[in-house]
């Protein structure tokens, strides 16, 4: 296991050195940017886009709704929980980023808060100095060694991706998270499969349950919902490559120049 | 003569300099504010039919919906003539105070704070603020794109929410809606008249 997640490792490794190499910033900005991924499967994606819409309306959004009427410190626990499991999955990505203050930062709060703060439910760490990081993955990682995202997808359950991201959960399943490995793929002593699966669930219903009205809000304000969908999940996804939780979607617009000049 | 003449000018010029500056609105002072406004008007016990022509009173006063039009129409609006241009203008002003002010007369009272602002040019600041956490949801980062060609009246462009574009992603949704249509922007403006 250990020596496939190494050959996992050292070509993204590989990759990710050849394509710095080729790549410049404004390059990678221009292929992130949401108006230049095509949507080559939208006929399908929209039926896969109505079905999700369907499962969310019957399963998804009820249990979110359930979950909320949990106190408000059992949900900090278990959303600080999952958000301490992702570590597992972020650690490798910030390394293979190169970004190794993150690296260890993501790696003291994992072991403070998996011991000290009962398995993830208190964010001990916050409190020493390890402050909170952007999660990352696979995807991102790619995205950041200067991999395009290639068409827009839409997943049955999941929901929105592109083919660089759905390539990059495929990496979470063949030994890049450890979480995956020690639950469902190899080492399952100490957990059993459906522990992995309900994490992810339980990860989805607690990002569902956080964005409630803003998804209502949307949904009633849209003309079109799945193009809206589609265009914030790749502002989303191009900001969390570049690590920018700022104003670069909006800056680089020389449409709004032309409208000043008229 | 001719020396007080200059010297009398010189004085009305930096008078008006002056005066010219002194008018001009800060944009992180012109946010607060309007979000001020937006607050006093959600707090108080009105009607949501009252709250919501309020709050269209305050749109039109702080957000620059022509350009916000224009932009959202992203290449289309090239080919488009003088007239449909005014067409399209007319029904998206519409479509915008309607769907800004139901947006906006859901929320009870939220509270924003401004932190801090940055200059991108002489035409745009971009104000930053967070929008504070409640029992149901963490707190939210919100940029205000302000447009400062007139610095007497700074104008709305855009929110970009947690680093999404509020601007941007309606200029895609109206793009799909477009291409969709094989470039008929009637069928867009049929869409907003309609919402």
């Amino acid at each position: 296991m250990i020596r496939k997640f190494a050959i996992i490792v050292i070509t993204t490794l590989a990759l990710t050195m050849n394509s710095y190499a080729g790549s410049d910033g404004e390059l990678l900005l221009k292929k992130n940017d949401p108006s230049n991924v095509k949507d080559c499967f939208e006929g399908l994606n929209r039926a896969t886009f109505a079905f999700n819409q369907s499962l969310d309306g019957l399963l998804f959004e009820p249990v979110a709704r359930a979950y909320r009427v949990l106190p408000s410190p059992v949900r900090t626990g278990f959303s600080n929980s999952l958000s301490n499991l992702s570590n597992l999955v972020t650690i490798p990505n910030n390394i293979l980023q190169g970004d190794f203050k993150s690296a260890g930062v993501n790696s003291g709060r994992f072991v403070v808060n998996t011991t000290v703060g009962i398995l993830g439910l208190f964010d001990v760490a916050e409190n020493i100095g390890f402050s909170k990081n952007e999660k990352e993955d696979y995807g991102q990682s790619l995205g950041a060694a200067g991999v395009g995202p290639g068409c827009y997808l839409v997943l049955p359950v999941l929901g929105p991706s592109t083919v660089r991201d759905t390539a990059g959960s495929i990496v979470n399943l063949l030994g890049g998270d450890p979480w995956y490995n020690v639950s469902v793929k190899n080492d399952t002593r100490y957990f059993n499969e459906s522990d992995y699966y309900i994490s992810r669930g339980a990860a989805g219903i607690d990002f569902r349950a956080k964005n409630i009205e803003a998804f209502d809000n949307l949904e009633e304000n849209a003309i079109d919902f799945y193009a809206s969908v589609k265009s914030l999940y790749l502002q989303d996804r191009k900001q969390k490559i570049f690590n920018s939780k700022g104003v670069i979607n909006a800056m680089d617009d020389s449409d709004w120049e032309e409208i000043e000049n008229k | 003569m001719f020396k007080k003449l200059l010297i009398c000018c010189s004085i009305i010029f930096i008078y008006s300099l002056n005066f010219y500056k002194a008018n001009s609105i800060e944009p992180d002072i012109f946010v607060q504010s309007t979000v001020n406004r937006a607050s006093s008007t959600l707090s108080k016990e009105n009607t949501k039919d009252e709250r919501i022509a309020e709050l269209k009173k305050i749109a039109l006063d702080t957000v620059d919906i022509k350009g916000i039009g224009f932009y959202s129409l992203g290449s289309h609006r090239k080919t488009l003539s003088d007239e449909k241009k005014k067409e399209y203008s007319e029904a998206f002003k519409n479509y915008f105070l309607n769907s800004f002010s139901s947006r906006l007369a859901e929320y009870s009272n939220p509270v924003i704070e401004v932190n801090s602002k940055e200059k991108i040019n002489e035409n745009y600041t971009i104000v930053s603020s967070t929008l504070a956490a409640t029992e149901k949801r963490p707190a939210i980062k919100i940029d205000w794109r302000i447009y400062t060609k007139n610095p007497d009246k700074p104008l709305i462009r855009d929110l970009i929410i947690e680093g999404l574009s509020l601007a941007r992603t309606q200029k895609e949704e109206f793009n799909s809606i477009i291409q969709s249509a094989n470039g008929d922007v009637d069928v867009l403006i049929k869409n907003l008249k309609e919402f």
